[in-house]
């Protein structure tokens, strides 16, 4: 494959943000053909490379050449007349038009502006592709996996012969993922190069044909995906040797009690739909509970119905003070389970939807705590600040400093000062979900400690995820969710993601 | 009822005119995400300066007959460069130096508004006139200028027929401004703007220029409506505040038709009609029952957002963006 000419190859490519170096003479060659995975923990510049390559910055040295000719890329514009379309983690697309009106746009073709023949031509690619959207439906009323195929139609539509997904898995399904590959693949063996981004090692060693990785900005090497294993690329990456094991210590039994009873606990949502139907179970201190399940089969609501935040139609939930005190959550204003220790670590899609206030600074995110503190009508803000360094130091949050406001930092970036703030209050319950979603490996693995050190000191740990080969690895008991009911509690230890698969789509349920 | 209808609707349109000018210039400029809340100043440097242009003009004629094509293009130029100029200046502080939408259309408000009222009071000192307004009688009757035939079709002719070309005029460029926006290729791009300037520029889209052009040709309409409230509604006589909250109106309206031009036609002569229903509705000599009429238009904006507010479909919504500036490499 050497032999041939790359269909784009950056020479030299460097670029700096204010002093934040990004990229740093960084060579690549990608070829027709094939699929590169770009390798790279969280804000290592796999996306700002890309960006440059459609357009969205211009590097401050290197060049870039497409088929052996150097080209100035300076606007996405330029990008798709050189055939680079690119998928942006956050989709490009515009809420109340429709699928054909998305794709039309900025098209300035000659002739009629004909939006009827335009949906006939992206229903043909559709067809052509195996992609199920409808060229007439509006994207508000997408899911993600649809708007996903309409940024690919669009790219096609265009006749991108140079295509760039961005974490293109990280809001899909497993089934949705499989699907995505196979297009990919199809597209492939279709003459097409396909730079893929991405940090989930199954997915690389699954897709690509090539890795590249990149560290701090920096083209570190390449390997052929066959002949690389996950504990290679991880090294390369983090450029150290890390563990590829979750560590799972045994529970503390001498501390061991019933912490949370969830009893026959019916949520209904607003529209009236059954969001969780009869859940009982119970969490015991120092111990990890996983919540598996397929997405939206009600984890979100189970988690919110014990702190406080969601109107439970029937049931109850007890809090185990102590051995002899026990209290009733529900009913209870959340500020106060709140401070009874249940805290709540939530990182909804968009990260900082929930928990955290994205223009404000670390400092202040660490206030949204602490600032019914105290008596005085000023607040204290020395004590969070030494918290927010706290969480900077401990997590390895990478920010120029604790007053930067956090809608600045890179996504895993804000997922570690959430979590380090909910760690940081003590808590006797810690729910959290998604954790590490979206996050490198080396910054998961801080995340996954973390969780550990919390199940150490007694705390009960709810774990909601969505990987389930480190549920298996993490959590001491598993609860498995499908359709809002509890399918089973299988033992972390015996258990296998086979069993826990079947309980996920109800097949092997133990009830119902 | 008829009779009543003959009376009511052309005063009702005349009303509704510079409601339908102001509004069709917001909601373009809306669309590309611009929040303009510096319209009833827009308006109201639109009619001064047309004022100022159509003055002097008069003044240099020393008594000879106008000219009619100079008698109008010349107050009409005026009052485009004005507005223009406003526009830019928004545009410079909000697009290029991404000041906040808000404050910036609030000051312009402010200024647009205390500019009429200073060179309104300038002319009519230079006027010598004993009253403080300013009439500029001849060009006015430019303006009015109806259909010979018009009045001899009785009913139809008034209520169809009666009004300045002006008013004509703001029609045309409502039904465009919906067709542009609905059916053309730069109509799309540029809702895209407003709704999401992220992807429009991914999709190479010149933002920038999407929002000057836009928020620059909806000032000069809405300074078109300042014009034709003062050369064709008040007769061509400007005097200070008189134009009023026809501005604010203006911006309700914008919500009322839910970002719709075609829509806004119909509903800028409802606002019209409701805003002088009060002449028209026995009242004895409270006045203060007077002013509860006042309220009208108002009530039905607030009543129409609650509900398109409830049914929550999405088209009805504002555009995403609008209100924000927008820097390609920010996150």
């Amino acid at each position: 494959m050497a032999k041939q000419q790359p269909a784009v190859s950056l020479r030299g490519i460097s670029k700096s943000f204010g002093r934040v170096q990004a990229n740093n003479n960084v060579d690549l060659d990608i070829y027709r053909g094939e699929i590169l995975a770009l390798l790279g923990e969280n804000g290592s510049g796999k996306t700002t490379l890309m960006n440059m390559l459609s357009g969205i910055y211009f590097p401050d040295s290197g060049h870039i050449e497409i088929d052996g000719k150097p080209v100035s890329i300076g606007s996405p514009k330029d990008a798709f007349n050189h055939g680079i379309g690119m998928i942006h983690q956050h989709f490009k697309l515009v809420n109340v038009f429709t699928a054909t009106e998305n794709i039309l746009l900025g098209l300035n073709q000659k002739g009629k502006f004909d939006l009827v023949a335009a949906a006939q031509k992206v229903k043909d690619i559709c067809d052509a592709y195996g992609f199920n959207v409808d060229p007439n439906q509006k994207v508000y009323d997408m899911s993600v996996s649809q708007k996903q195929t309409v940024e690919i139609v669009k790219l096609l539509y265009r006749g991108a012969e140079i295509l760039i997904l961005d974490e293109p898995t990280a809001v899909l399904t497993p089934q949705e993922t499989d699907k995505l590959f196979a297009v990919l693949r199809n597209m492939r063996d279709d003459g097409k190069a396909i730079i893929i981004i991405t940090h989930k090692l199954a997915e690389v060693k699954d897709i690509s044909d090539r890795v590249v990785v990149l560290r701090k900005g920096e083209y570190v090497g390449e390997m052929t995906t066959a002949e690389a294993t996950p504990q290679q690329m991880t090294n390369m990456m983090v450029g150290r040797q890390v563990s590829l094991n979750i560590e799972r210590p045994e529970p503390e039994m001498k501390y061991r009690m019933e912490r949370i009873r969830v009893k026959n606990v019916t949520v209904k949502s607003r529209e009236g739909i059954t969001k969780l139907d009869d859940v009982s179970f119970s969490i015991y201190t120092g111990e990890i509970l996983g919540i598996a399940g397929i997405s939206g089969s009600g984890q979100k609501e189970l988690l919110e119905a014990i702190a406080g935040l969601q109107p439970v139609e029937s049931g109850s939930i007890e809090y185990n003070v102590d051995d002899h005190q026990v209290e009733e959550l529900i009913g209870m204003d959340p500020l106060k389970i709140a401070e009874m220790g249940v805290v709540l670590s939530f990182v909804p899609e968009d990260r900082l939807g929930m928990g955290l206030v994205g223009s404000m600074d670390l400092t202040d995110n660490m206030m949204l705590r602490s600032f019914r503190k105290g008596l005085s009508p000023l607040t204290d803000r020395r004590e969070p600040r030494h918290l927010a360094e706290l969480v900077v130091d401990e997590l390895e949050v990478s920010t120029p400093s604790v007053t930067t406001p956090v809608s600045k930092l890179s996504g895993g970036n804000v997922q570690k000062v959430l979590v380090g703030r909910e760690i940081a209050a003590a808590p006797t319950v810690l729910l959290s979900a998604y954790a590490v979603r979206g996050l490198d490996v080396n910054s998961s693995y801080i995340i996954y400690d973390l969780l550990n050190r919390q199940k150490g000191n007694g705390v009960a740990v709810v774990y909601v995820g969505e990987d389930l080969d480190v549920l298996l690895e993490l959590c001491d008991r598993i609860l498995v969710m499908c359709e809002g009911k509890v399918s089973g509690i299988v033992d972390g230890r015996t258990t296998t993601k086979n069993e826990v698969g079947l309980l996920m789509t109800k097949l092997g349920g133990g009830e119902a | 009822m008829l009779s009543f209808l003959v009376s009511f609707v052309p005063r009702a349109v005349t009303q509704g005119i510079p409601l339908l000018f102001g509004c069709t210039g917001e909601i373009i400029t809306e669309k590309s995400g611009n929040l303009n809340l510096g319209i009833p100043g827009v308006m109201y440097v639109g009619g001064i300066c047309g004022v100022i242009g159509s003055f002097f003009y008069e003044r240099s004629l020393g008594g000879a007959a106008i000219n009619p094509v100079l008698g109008i293009l010349v107050p009409l130029l005026c009052c485009l460069l004005g507005s223009l100029i406003m526009g830019l200046v928004y545009c410079f502080l909000t697009v290029s130096l991404r000041a906040n939408q808000n404050v910036t259309g609030l000051a312009l408000t402010t200024f647009g508004v205390g500019f009429g009222n200073f060179f309104g009071g300038s002319l009519v000192k230079l006027s010598g006139a004993d009253v403080p307004s300013i009439a500029l009688s001849s060009t006015s009757k430019l303006f009015r200028a109806q259909l010979p035939f018009a009045s001899s079709l009785g009913g139809f002719g008034a209520v169809f027929l009666s009004y300045g070309f002006l008013a004509y005029v703001a029609i045309l460029i409502a039904v465009g401004a919906s067709y542009v926006l609905n059916h053309t290729r730069v109509g799309l791009q540029l809702r895209a703007v407003g709704e999401n300037p992220a992807t429009a520029d991914a999709a190479g889209i010149n933002i920038t220029r999407y929002k000057y052009v836009t928020t620059c040709v909806g000032c000069m309409i809405a300074g078109l409506g300042g014009l034709y409230y003062v050369m064709d509604y008040a007769n061509g006589v400007w005097s200070n505040d008189a134009f009023g909250d026809r501005g604010w109106l203006a911006i309700a309206l914008v919500i009322f038709t839910i970002w719709r031009p075609a829509l806004s036609i119909p509903a800028s002569i409802l606002f019209g009609g409701l805003y002088i229903l009060n002449l028209y509705i026995p009242i004895g000599k409270d006045l203060a029952v007077k002013e509860l009429y006042k309220m009208l238009p108002y009530v039905v904006t607030i009543v129409v957002l609650v509900f398109s507010s409830l049914r929550n479909k999405r088209e009805n919504q504002p555009p995403e963006s609008l209100g924000l500036p927008y820097f390609r490499e920010n996150r």
